[in-house]
């Protein structure tokens, strides 16, 4: 795999193929309860949030996903959240918080939903709250870039203590499309923007952005293996002292 | 004889010259479309017809806004790691025309005695994005603040994410952020004025994290492009929607203060927010 081009990574990372936001909690969480909401505005589809068990450990699961047919991509806005989706993350977050459960994070995302409802209810906002209170939980918290990772819409949540990258999928500061016609006017250069944005997930492993690259699994396969790694990996972070936890997470995001 | 009553002024004195004449001569603001002579903006730089505050580069609004300030990190700069010319090129043009090294100048300053960290985006530097330098500079204002019980007051005018630096602009969101948390878990006040204009990951993040976020009259703010926006919903979005007067309507802003009010109203603020006027513990 990682012979592939950073363009073919892009591409696979899109593939409606590609193993959904659903279908790996339903895969790695057990007695998975949905929970809906923010609790003021609505209940943005394009955010599935809830608990479960990873193993026998209590969590809670929060994700972007797109959808699987029109009419959910539609509703779901291609994997794009609205402020509402952001703000019910958050919520279910800080409820983790509470009651001492680790917070697993699957981000699908091209970005947050750019639209004129998604400024007035304040997109800005509900992400900078994301990070701020979010990257401030004192419960482990982990992130895995599922297929797209795109922007301030992904990076609100994915500022946990460890980040991982799926095999096939990609992370960056804007869309390669959304770059070249920044960057070249030319919105067809998307293969060269794609090499210029460093978007893979080997050249995120070297450069520290994210710690682990995961196998990539598909629809049908038993996630046995990830189940168990997630686990081993929440429980690491469960052993060390709140404080240090803190630290560690501290840490990690300064040094950028 | 001649030649000595029209002596050539210096190669200098010439240069000096040149930067003193103002690109325009006549002006014509964006918000209300009067046209003016350049002089009549004043030293604010601001539209003599309807208050417009013109963008202005974090040294003038440091003058202006403040009655001491000392600026810190004034060496830190984009990291040597990036090499591509075009790039280079930009950052050194911008370097020229804001007299900063990069797109925030940090600083203590004082307004009315009041001791205060400040932080002013500088929207010439390539477009006040936020480079890895530029998060640097504010994450050290913010420790430094907090280290010293300083309150931060932070001007924001950025086009976003500085593409050029890729992924670690957007780490920059997460960086300044746990920063900013931990002056404010300090008990320390953290004021906002946004300026033309605050947009994507600056919105995204700590232009959205005060206790208090005010706005320049007219300032454009909002988190997507308006052309990414007119692409998704194939139409055009209403002329103003992000504007300030717009986005205080919808209760992310807690006031619109125009420029020549703005030292005044940072003043009666920071002394609200005095450790003397503190109730108990
Ligand atoms: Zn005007």
């Amino acid at each position: 795999m990682a012979n592939k081009t950073a363009y073919e990574r892009v591409t696979a990372a899109r593939s409606p193929k590609k193993m959904t936001t659903d279908e790996l909690i339903s895969g790695l969480i057990s007695n998975f309860f949905e929970l809906h909401g923010d609790r003021s505005d609505g209940d943005d589809q394009a955010v599935i949030g809830g608990v479960g068990r990873l193993n026998d450990q209590p969590i809670t699961v929060v994700g972007i996903r797109k959808g699987t047919d029109t009419e959910e991509n539609i509703k779901r806005h291609f994997g794009s959240p609205e402020p509402e989706g952001y703000r019910k993350a958050l919520r279910l977050m800080k409820q983790a918080e509470k009651f001492h459960r680790p917070i697993l994070a699957l981000v699908n995302t091209p970005g947050a939903w750019p639209d004129v409802d998604a400024e007035y209810h304040g997109i800005g906002s509900a992400i900078a709250q994301c990070l701020q209170v979010g990257m401030q939980l004192r419960v482990p918290y982990i992130s895995i870039i599922v297929g797209e990772g795109g922007s301030g819409g992904a990076i609100a949540l994915a500022c946990g203590d460890r980040v991982f990258m799926f095999e096939d999928s990609i992370y960056s500061v804007l869309s390669p499309e959304g770059y070249a016609s920044i960057m070249w006017k030319d919105s067809a250069k998307v293969k060269e923007a794609a090499e210029a944005l460093k978007l893979t997930p080997e050249w995120l492993l070297k450069t520290g952005i994210i710690d682990q690259i995961i196998h990539e699994y598909h629809s049908g396969d038993d996630l046995e293996p990830l189940r168990d790694f997630l686990a081993n990996q929440f429980n690491e972070l469960k052993n060390l002292p709140v404080d240090e936890l803190m630290r560690q997470r501290h840490n990690r995001y300064r040094k950028f | 004889m001649l030649q000595s009553r029209f002596k050539m002024p210096s190669r200098e004195e010439l240069k000096k010259r040149m930067d003193n004449i103002p690109d325009n001569i006549m002006k014509e603001c964006p918000v209300c479309h009067s046209t003016f002579f350049s002089m009549r903006a004043g030293k604010q730089r601001t539209c003599p017809n309807c208050g417009f505050g013109f963008r202005i580069t974090a040294k003038r609004r440091a003058k202006i806004t403040f009655d001491s300030f000392e600026e810190l990190d004034s060496d830190v700069t984009v990291p040597k790691q990036y090499t591509d010319e075009k790039y280079m090129a930009k950052v050194a043009k911008a370097k020229k025309v804001t007299g900063i090294k990069e797109s925030v100048l940090t600083g203590i300053g004082t307004l009315a005695k009041m001791k205060v960290a400040v932080g002013i985006m500088d929207p010439f530097f390539v477009m006040g994005s936020l480079g890895s330098a530029t998060g640097e500079k504010i994450v050290r204002l913010f420790e430094r603040a907090t280290r010293d019980q300083l309150p931060v007051v932070m001007f924001t005018a950025s086009g976003g994410a500085r593409m050029q630096e890729g992924i670690n602009s957007l780490m920059q969101m997460a960086k300044v952020s746990q920063a900013v948390e931990a002056h404010s878990k300090a008990g320390l006040f953290y004021l906002v004025v946004l300026c033309d204009p605050t947009t994507g990951g600056v919105t995204a993040s700590f232009a959205m994290q005060g206790d208090i976020i005010l706005a320049e009259s007219h300032a454009l703010v909002g988190f997507a492009g308006r052309r990414v926006i007119e692409q998704t919903i194939m139409k055009q979005p209403p002329k103003d929607f992000q504007r300030a007067e717009t986005v205080i309507q919808h209760g992310f802003i807690d006031a619109i203060v125009p420029r020549s009010d703005m030292k005044k109203t940072l003043t009666n603020l920071l002394s609200l927010h005095t450790k003397e006027n503190a109730n108990g513990e």
